[in-house]
């Protein structure tokens, strides 16, 4: 042998198994860095993702919040997409009703998907939502229109968050995609209430 | 030549015969960690190559406002299938990973790497040779499907990628950008690219645990055999995270999955943080083997050892730990916390402090030290000088407040290319120049390899140094285009182009006088400041080296 000293192949198979560990640790990490980063963003609110809630607060504010409407659709989806008010203003820890109106413009069906955001980021986790029209496939039929209905509160613990609590108006914004989970589905879903 | 007979496995060998130099076997099944070196560096020059082609052609473009070379027709880039604004995004894109995946990566570790780790130590192979060698061939595969990625359709029926090197989503997933196959054949090329680094470091870590000679503890094990062990570690923790961030763009592309797809609850900002917990290591993967390099030269021309050395080998080791816990610096735009951006400041300037040791320590061991100009020492202080021109900009752009008005601008692209293509090409020049007469058995002719140097110097100075003014006044980074108020200076960085041109041009004339004068080097053309166990062997080494495993004293260190 060329290589009298060289240590035994299994001496080196076992440290080899310690880099290759790390390898498929961090691999595994990648990964559960999907379910992780998910978990993260609905527990603090990171990224302005709000929060749900299932009950309003039960102290109301003097302090007023302004709460603008934002709505966007993806490119080349065939929608009318908009708030029906621009802004509106509350008192924190008031719950408030806001309208958007979709309206199919194309003669198809077309299934849509709503996400949301709030804008400054630091408000996300206090901007809680009580009813929402997000994150549900909704098949619009050629030519329906819908009023949707987003029922929020801005959390009163916001005022006790120093980020935070310079904060006089939140941003909701809106974005319709078309939904990749039923393609144009034709079945009409029952109208009704949203999650 | 006699017994020329080729043993495919070297391990078979008794003699140190080498076989010929035009067995097509000797390369291709080679288990040898010279040869397998040897072919890493040819590689990386072929790669650097055409790398260096692309940003020419980028640098002809902006040498003058308006659209001339990436226009409809043009004669210089027809060829390509690049007359595009689509083929400007491919250039820049491909430029980016061509460098770093198949240039700076191999050169230094696969070339450098494999050369001297077991010289170094005193180990007579690596320790998994035929590994090295499927490290080795799964490069050129990976390369060229990165090459054909270039011609096949992308963007509608415009060839090639050109979403940037960071491979972004919605531009590298969504059908209307990128539908075609050119995206997953760079995905491809990447998966390719990793596994090679992965069981290359892999190799390197199982090395240099198992196989240092007797005497040689950790703590006197020569810096660049520590630089290279901890950019192992960093590979094998950082590729992984990138395989998975490139798995999961395959699978939104082609499977249905919506792990960046926002109309299905993913978020492309994720892809971001994973690309960059991967991208923020590698940029200390690139530059840590030179470190070590820089380290053996500036010590060897001194005449003196390293000062520092625990602090060295120690700063390399915070480095490498402190670049998992930074990356979000890459994407203060995306919208984070106040505190979050707070703490990736501070962590981020905090890489300062082990650099700092590094770039003082390398002062301190020259001074007082019976200095030589050699060659490979004018490069080693042109990386300390260009090094720390590009550590400057670096700690501007850290702060969050400043990135935001700098982010993706050219004040950017001449940050890193100062560290990169500055820093890191210098110090694989320092080391080229250092080691080519134990590689080849020849010396070089010094005054070309001095010309080498001052052209590149002054080139590459003039092309970078002027994108801070374009980069401060809000020039932005990948536009095929840009105002007349930006001229002067983009025409001064092109006209540096042509100069560093020149320069590799001498540094092509240098190699072929080399090899047509054949001057012998002898086994230690350094003199006694060179104390690292490769200047032990002849010029070039055996085939087959340290069958009698030296032994180091305690006081051999360097």
């Amino acid at each position: 042998m060329s290589a009298p000293q060289k240590p035994g192949a299994k001496r080196l198979r076992t440290t080899a198994l310690l880099p290759l560990a790390a390898v498929a640790g961090m691999l595994g990490l990648a990964f559960s860095a999907v379910p992780l980063y998910d978990a993260f963003c609905k527990l603090t609110g990171y990224g302005g993702t709000t929060m749900v809630a299932d009950a309003a607060p039960s102290t109301v504010l003097d302090q007023r919040m302004n709460v603008r409407f934002d709505a966007n659709v993806t490119p080349g989806l065939p929608i009318a997409f908009a708030p029906k008010q621009r802004e509106q203003g509350l008192r924190i820890g008031e719950s408030g009703l806001a309208l958007y109106t979709v309206r199919n413009t194309s003669d198809e069906p077309v299934s849509v998907i709503a996400t949301f955001n709030v804008t400054p980021h630091a408000a996300g986790q206090y901007f809680a939502k009580l009813e929402c029209f997000c994150f549900q496939d909704r098949v619009l039929q050629p030519g329906e229109e819908a009023d949707l209905p987003v029922v929020y509160f801005v959390d009163p613990e916001i005022v006790n968050d120093p980020d935070a609590r310079e904060i006089h108006t939140v941003t909701l914004s809106y974005t319709y995609f078309r939904s990749t989970t039923q393609a144009a589905a034709p079945a009409a879903q029952a109208p009704g209430k949203e999650g | 030549m006699a017994n020329e007979t080729v043993h495919a496995e070297g391990a078979d060998h008794h003699d140190d015969h080498r076989p010929s130099l035009w067995d097509w076997k000797r390369w291709v099944y080679s288990t040898n960690h010279k040869d397998i070196g040897t072919m890493y560096l040819i590689f990386a020059i072929i790669a650097g190559i055409i790398g260096g082609a692309l940003s020419g052609l980028i640098r002809w473009e902006l040498a003058e406002p308006g659209v001339q070379v990436f226009a409809e027709g043009s004669a210089i880039t027809a060829w390509l299938h690049m007359d595009s604004f689509h083929g400007y995004n491919v250039a820049v894109t491909m430029h980016g990973l061509i460098m770093i995946f198949f240039m700076v990566m191999p050169a230094m570790i696969g070339g450098f790497g494999n050369w001297f780790v077991p010289l170094m130590i005193g180990a007579p192979d690596m320790a998994f040779p035929r590994m090295n060698n499927i490290s080795f061939w799964l490069l050129p595969a990976s390369f060229s499907l990165a090459l054909i990625s270039m011609f096949v359709p992308g963007n509608g029926d415009f060839p090639g990628f050109g979403g940037g090197w960071t491979l972004y989503p919605p531009l590298s997933t969504s059908a209307a950008h990128h539908s075609g196959p050119s995206m997953d054949l760079l995905i491809l090329s990447l998966h390719i690219a990793g596994v090679s680094s992965i069981l290359g470091a892999v190799n390197f870590i199982t090395t240099i645990f198992n196989m240092r000679a007797p005497g040689m503890t950790m703590h006197r094990m020569p810096l660049f055999a520590w630089s290279v062990l901890i950019t192992a570690w960093l590979l094998v923790l950082s590729l992984p995270v990138l395989a998975g961030a490139l798995t999961m763009l395959l699978t939104d592309r082609n499977f249905g999955t919506m792990f960046f797809e926002p109309a299905g609850g993913g978020d492309p900002v994720m892809y971001q943080h994973l690309f960059w917990f991967f991208g923020h290591p590698e940029v200390y993967i690139l530059i840590l083997p030179g470190f070590g390099m820089v380290s053996h030269i500036v010590s060897t021309f001194s005449n003196k050892p390293i000062f520092g050395y625990l602090g060295m080998a120690y700063a390399m080791v915070a480095i490498g730990f402190i670049g998992f816990v930074v990356w979000a610096h890459h994407m203060y735009t995306v919208g984070m916390g106040l505190d979050l951006e707070a703490y990736f400041v501070a962590a981020t300037m905090v890489i300062a402090v082990p650099t700092g040791i590094k770039i003082f320590s390398w002062i301190a061991t020259m001074w007082g030290g019976s200095l030589r100009f050699t060659v490979p020492m004018l490069w080693a202080i042109g990386f300390i000088f260009l090094f720390t021109v590009g550590g400057v900009t670096g700690v501007v752009l850290a702060n969050s407040g400043i990135d935001t008005v700098f982010h993706d601008t050219y004040y950017v692209v001449a940050h890193f290319h100062y560290v990169l293509s500055l820093g890191a090409v210098f110090a694989i020049f320092a080391g080229f120049y250092y080691w080519i007469p134990k590689m080849s058995g020849y010396r070089y002719n010094g005054f070309l390899g001095g010309l080498h140097f001052w052209i590149m110097f002054i080139g590459v100075n003039i092309i970078f140094f002027p994108q801070h003014f374009l980069g401060a006044q809000g020039m932005p980074r990948r536009y095929v285009d840009y105002p007349e108020a930006y001229t002067f200076w983009n025409h001064v960085s092109s006209v540096g182009y042509v100069i560093t041109i020149v320069g590799v041009f001498v540094f092509m004339v240098m190699l072929i006088e080399m090899f047509v004068v054949r001057r012998k080097a002898g086994d230690n053309p350094w003199g006694e400041g060179a104390t690292t166990l490769e200047w032990t062997l002849s010029s070039p080494p055996p085939f087959h080296q340290f069958n009698e495993l030296p032994v180091i004293k305690p006081d051999k260190r360097h």
